[in-house]
């Protein structure tokens, strides 16, 4: 476990692209995972799922420094996309995956286009109704969506004509950790590319950054749309897993817990977002099939020492063990 | 026309409990930049407490109401100067984290206290009927709520323009750095608005009871509903909270009374439009 994690962890500080090895790694660890937990799969599934929403949250919320509550209407989106793809066009899953991508870009376009001219907590609230106003239109066009029931039905073909969605979900698990692993490594190489730091830039001080000659509107709405098109994936991943989409998939509670599984995690940062988010769902698996209650008591306690914590404390403690682990490699962290 | 008057008047009582709740928030936000998402566990916090003295110690409801109120003004001004003020100076998102994280902590903590059902607060007979103005007959409740929030705007209005302590108080809104360099004691301002915005916002539970019941997730299901009424507002204006309050109030109420199939659709679509056009507040013009 703290192999992979760790050397990934130990690959973010400054390095713009990762050794081969790292992910070779995380192949193994994921390969490690399935043959160790062959019971939880669906819980893995789920994990790394929201692994990609959170990414893509981060785009927004630590890269460009947007805190937004709204994520979760492109996440919707992508899987209302591919479940109807699914139903209507074409059972093909990389196809409803690309059409997911794309509805949650469109989204992401057509919102982006007015949420980013606002900063703040003006930004906050407006992410906030657009969550809630598209969850109502999804409740409201019930023959389209199913509403309140949810959209169920639809047949996904198998992946590549050969592997089969099963019951036990073990098709599920590598179809969404693959991809999950392959979306990484596209995000890892924007956010290094000009493009991502400049949005780094925009966060840290738009007024130097738009005096630098950068056209700040422009590249937010680039940034709020491939963070789009990876909140759609996760959401078409879903669906397909899944086989059906709740309306509880655009809720303003999904969209909460996407920031909060951001944050125990660090913002800013791919790595933090996926081991926030394992961290999260992790707790939540243990505590909340003990009393839901009990769930609050420790992510409420959680969530208030983090703020408290000196700040990279547990960035420290992971650089610590990637250094260890990297120099197994021969290579300096 | 009975429909246009049934919004009209029961939007203007929802209004006012939502200006009652909110407006603490508006001003807290406004005067120390502090984005405080545990508003909503005061005003729990008064609503649980007036049930249990009213309902369990046998209290009369306005000695109920008064104790309640004091003791989560008590419980808001330990809070602030103990936890809430080491998060004024932190960003944004800390303070979203560390507040939601201590709403989370404190439903757990009701649940396990009073358990998960819905606290009912005990009407005393006379405010149980109803009363005659005019044509109409109103239930004496609404008519106590409609009150007691334009006496909110009252007192906050003699508090705000006529008193010492407003002028602090707006001297810090405006400039706090400079307010506290002419001999403003800002800890005690914050300290005490802090406090005074918890007690409303208790006022505003127990007040707003029957529209939104408490049980241990009220905090969270209110929070934004708050949130909304103080965007709108624009931070640290209580008139515009009143407005945004009032005209968010009645789309709702209306939408329920003539759209109900489209849900919160109207209220948030409201909400787009007016923080749309005036980003900073619906009052304020830049």
């Amino acid at each position: 476990m703290d192999r992979s994690e760790s050397l990934r962890a130990g690959a973010v500080r400054g390095i713009t692209f990762f050794p081969w090895q790292a992910y070779l790694a995380a192949l193994v660890f994921i390969a490690v995972l399935y043959w160790l937990f062959p019971g939880n799969l669906l819980f893995l599934t789920r994990v790394a799922i929201l692994a990609l929403l959170v990414m893509s949250l981060d785009l927004v919320t630590g890269y460009a420094g947007l805190p937004t509550l709204g994520h979760a209407a492109l996440f919707g989106m992508g899987a209302y996309g591919a479940a109807l793809c699914a139903k209507h066009l074409t059972g093909d899953p990389l196809l409803g995956l690309a059409v997911a991508s794309g509805s949650g870009a469109l989204l992401a376009l057509v919102s982006g286009l007015f949420l980013v001219r606002y900063q703040g907590l003006a930004f906050l609230m407006l992410t906030i109704a657009v969550v809630q106003v598209m969850q109502n239109i999804a409740s409201k066009l019930q023959s389209i969506t199913g509403g309140d029931d949810g959209l169920s039905g639809f047949e996904v073909a198998p992946v590549f004509g050969r592997f089969e969605f099963d019951m036990f979900g073990v098709t599920g698990y590598w179809y969404s950790m693959i991809l999950l692993l392959l979306s990484f490594i596209v995000l890892q190489r924007i956010m290094s590319s000009p493009f991502g730091l400049s949005c780094v830039g925009i966060r840290e001080n738009r007024d130097r950054m738009s005096a630098n000659g950068t056209r700040i509107y422009p590249q937010l709405v680039k940034l709020y749309v491939i963070a789009g098109a990876f909140a759609g994936l996760a959401g078409g991943i879903s669906a397909q897993v899944n086989q059906i989409v709740g309306l509880d998939s655009m809720g303003f509670e999904l969209s909460a817990e996407a920031l909060v599984m951001l944050v125990l995690g660090g913002t800013g940062n791919l790595v933090g977002a996926i081991v926030g988010t394992a961290l999260f769902s992790g707790i939540h698996h243990f505590a909340a099939t003990a009393n839901p209650f009990h769930w609050l008591f420790v992510i409420g306690g959680l969530l208030m020492i983090v703020v408290f914590l000196p700040k990279g404390a547990l960035q420290l403690v992971a650089r610590r063990l990637a250094g260890r682990v990297l120099s197994l490699f021969g290579r300096h962290a | 026309m009975l429909q246009l008057s049934n919004i009209l008047i029961d939007g203007v009582v929802y209004g006012m409990v939502l200006f009652v709740i909110s407006v603490g928030l508006s001003v807290t936000m406004g005067l120390m930049r502090f984005i405080n998402l545990a508003h909503g566990a005061f005003a729990m916090a008064g609503g649980y407490l007036a049930a249990w003295l009213i309902r369990e110690q046998g209290f009369p409801f306005f000695a109920g109401l008064a104790l309640a109120i004091a003791a989560t003004m008590a419980l808001a001004a330990v809070l602030e100067a103990f936890v809430f003020r080491r998060l004024y100076a932190r960003t944004e998102l800390q303070q979203v984290l560390f507040t939601i994280g201590f709403t989370f902590f404190f439903i757990a903590s009701v649940n396990f206290l009073a358990g998960a059902y819905i606290q009912q607060i005990p009407l005393p007979a006379w405010l149980q009927g109803s009363i005659t103005l005019g044509a109409r007959t109103l239930p004496t409740q609404r008519v106590l709520v409609a009150a007691m929030g334009l006496g909110v705007v009252l007192l906050l209005w003699l508090l705000i323009v006529r008193t010492r302590f407003g002028i602090w108080l707006r001297a810090s809104v405006d400039n706090s750095a400079m307010s506290s360099s002419l001999g403003i004691n800002i800890r005690l301002v914050q300290c005490a608005t802090f406090a005074f915005g918890a007690g409303l916002a208790a006022l505003g539970g127990v007040l707003g009871a029957e529209l939104m019941p408490l049980e241990p997730y009220y905090p969270l299901k209110y929070l934004v509903l708050m949130l909304v009424v103080v965007a709108v507002g624009g931070l640290g204006s209580v008139s515009g909270t009143l407005c945004a309050a009032l005209l968010l109030g009645i789309v709702d109420t209306a939408s329920k009374y003539l759209a109900s199939g489209f849900g919160n659709f109207f209220f948030y679509a409201a909400m787009i439009l007016l923080l749309a056009l005036r980003p900073h507040g619906i009052l304020r013009r830049r």
